[in-house]
């Protein structure tokens, strides 16, 4: 065997808003399977990070490479085709259109049928569209919400949104999943639920995934590896033992409970 | 199988288009139908071709687009010169019209379709000023005083193009590239993060778009005899947006049953064009007052009929700028 190279490799990776600094010098390594966390006081650039990484905003500094491919500068919709997927700290569903739909979506770049076949109703239209939706209620079974499947997904509750936006997002069948604090606005009992679905999904999937939570306790809980960000810069990492007492860590997260 | 009753939905559609046009063209040729309900009815079709390709612009795709006459005119334009100058027949005009608004179509597309909401609102609606006022300068084409046009529209060529149109922008709007459109409108960061090109489909709405208003130009002006730059300036987009918003921003049964009630009411009332300015404002007041959604809402026909699934929704604008 070679030397194991990283599924996710970022390397002085920053980005400034004018004056702000708000992401910099940023050095971090995944490893196929790994579920790792990424933790930091409001503010810290924890979002931005994984703006960056989805290619939202184009890094002013420093390389990011998925397995040996490049993806600084490339489009959100190219770097999601490469296999970075990704939720939203504020979810962002389809909210008109049905739960079923939204994973549909994210099978789109997968799908076969030319707009020439849907147009003249070829059968690669019919047999691509069956195959879409046969895969899409594989899916709903697997989070529980093929109950729901033809409700609008603005009318599902808060906690079967955010599940639907994970399913959404693995539809689009990633390497890497990157979730934007998934727990937050969840009582425990959701909150456990959760862990365990995604402790599910990155079994089956044999997945990689970034996990950004602010609850420290939670990801301590998951996560083997955690990086911690505060005003944009990596002040630690390590496991959680040794994040847990860290005097940097938590001074950042004393700090943000005085201010 | 559900595949093989929507295939029945469709051929059975079609063959009472077919019987409906040839009892119409019968009533024409026998003389029942007089140049009134003949006019009205030419305008009625025409209507329905730039409701449901300004439909798929906006109600799809909710790219807010005001500058749709300037397609119609490209179109009209374009016919024209293929049938009064170069002496070719009309098919070939109604085709080169709407290749003509395409290719305007995507000219335009491309860099406007960066902008966002009202940026993209004012650019298109500057676009279609534009093409008024060059081809009010171009002697070619008559200048200011306009083309005169053989009327060759005839009732089959309308029916043909309107089914036509409908078929495929229902097609494109119900597959997976229709829904791509939709999840644009819906959340377009989002949308680019699943994996959708946007800008692709984007420009592609806005092809297929400008593709049959161009058509509907085609139509347009082999019908009048006579076409100006001023009959497509901002009044004439605002006439084909107010079908779209009626009837119900991401309904394309509401645009087409919008622009059928419409044309009529607009033409019983054509001799008081002031009238009729008011009454559409009315209108307009009452609907945001009573029914914001529109006439039909975001729900097709179809969905009443039992026949389809609740249908897509209407426009959101996400005011944030930041994405988190
Ligand atoms: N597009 C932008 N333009 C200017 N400043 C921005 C932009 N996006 C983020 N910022 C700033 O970058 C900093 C980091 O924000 P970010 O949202 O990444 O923090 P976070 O760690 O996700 O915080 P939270 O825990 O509250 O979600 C903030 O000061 C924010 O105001
Ligand atoms: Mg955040």
């Amino acid at each position: 065997m070679t030397a194991k190279t990283p599924l996710l490799k970022v390397e002085n990776v920053g980005i400034r808003f004018g004056g702000l600094k708000a992401v910099s010098d940023v050095n971090l390594e995944l490893n196929q399977g790994e579920l790792v966390g990424l933790i930091g006081p409001n503010g810290a650039g924890k979002t931005t990070f994984f703006n960056l990484l989805t290619g939202v905003y184009v890094p002013t500094e420093g390389m990011i490479s998925l397995g040996s491919e490049k993806l600084n500068g490339l489009a959100p919709y190219k770097i999601n085709q490469k296999g970075i997927s990704r939720t939203f700290q504020n979810i962002r569903l389809f909210s008109d259109l049905s739960v079923l739909d939204n994973v549909k979506v994210a099978y789109h770049s997968l799908a076969k049928h030319s707009i020439v076949s849907s147009l003249l109703r070829l059968p690669s239209h019919f047999s691509g569209e069956k195959e879409m939706e046969e895969k899409a209620i594989e899916f709903l079974k697997i989070f529980k919400l093929e109950s729901v499947m033809h409700e609008q997904a603005k009318n599902l509750p808060y906690g079967q949104q955010r599940r639907l936006e994970i399913a959404r997002a693995l539809a689009a069948n990633p390497k890497l999943l990157l979730l934007d604090e998934p727990a937050a606005g969840m009582n425990p009992q959701e909150t456990e639920e959760l862990m365990n679905l995604i402790a599910l999904i990155r079994e089956r999937f044999s997945l990689t995934i970034l996990l950004i939570e602010h609850d420290m306790l939670l990801v301590m809980g998951v996560c083997e590896r955690i990086y911690v960000l505060d005003h944009g810069q990596l002040i630690a990492q390590g496991n959680p033992e040794q994040i847990r007492n860290n005097p940097k860590v938590i001074e950042a997260y004393l700090g943000e409970e005085v201010s | 199988m559900n595949l093989l009753k929507k295939a029945k939905g469709f051929w059975g559609t079609i063959v009472l288009v077919v019987i409906f046009s040839v009892v119409t063209q019968l009533l024409i040729n026998g003389g029942t139908l007089n140049s009134f309900y003949v006019n009205t009815l030419f305008s009625i079709g025409i209507n329905i071709i730039l409701a449901a390709s300004l439909h798929l612009i906006i109600g799809v795709t909710g790219q807010f687009s005001i500058g749709h006459a300037g397609f119609l005119a490209v179109g009209a334009y374009a016919s024209a010169i293929i049938t009064m100058k170069l002496g070719l027949p009309f098919p070939v005009a109604i085709i080169a019209g709407g290749a003509a608004a395409a290719i305007a179509g995507l000219i335009i597309g491309i860099p406007t379709l960066r902008l966002r909401g009202d940026y993209l609102a004012i650019a298109t609606l500057g676009f279609g000023e534009i093409v008024k006022i060059v081809f009010l300068n171009i002697d070619y084409i008559g200048g200011a005083s306009g083309m005169t046009v053989t009327h060759l529209t005839t009732w089959p060529w309308l029916i043909a193009c309107v089914v036509i149109t409908i078929v495929v922008i229902v097609n494109f709007t119900n597959s997976t590239h229709g829904r791509a459109c939709i999840s644009i409108r819906e959340n377009e960061i989002a949308a680019d993060a699943m994996g959708i090109n946007t800008t692709f489909y984007k420009v592609m709405a806005f092809i297929i778009g400008a593709f049959f208003a161009g058509v509907a130009g085609a139509l347009h002006a082999h019908n009048f005899y006579i076409i100006q730059p001023p009959n497509f300036g901002f009044l004439k987009s605002f006439d084909i947006l107010i079908l779209v918003v009626i009837g119900g921003l991401g309904s394309m049964s509401g645009a087409v049953i919008a622009a059928i009630a419409l044309t009529i009411i607009s033409t019983f009332l054509s001799s008081y064009p002031e009238v009729r300015m008011v009454i559409y404002s009315l209108v307009l007041i009452v609907m945001m007052l009573f029914r914001p959604q529109g006439l039909m809402g975001s729900k097709e026909i179809t969905s009443f009929l039992k026949l389809g699934k609740a249908a897509k929704g209407g426009v959101h604008h996400d005011g944030k700028n930041t994405v988190a």
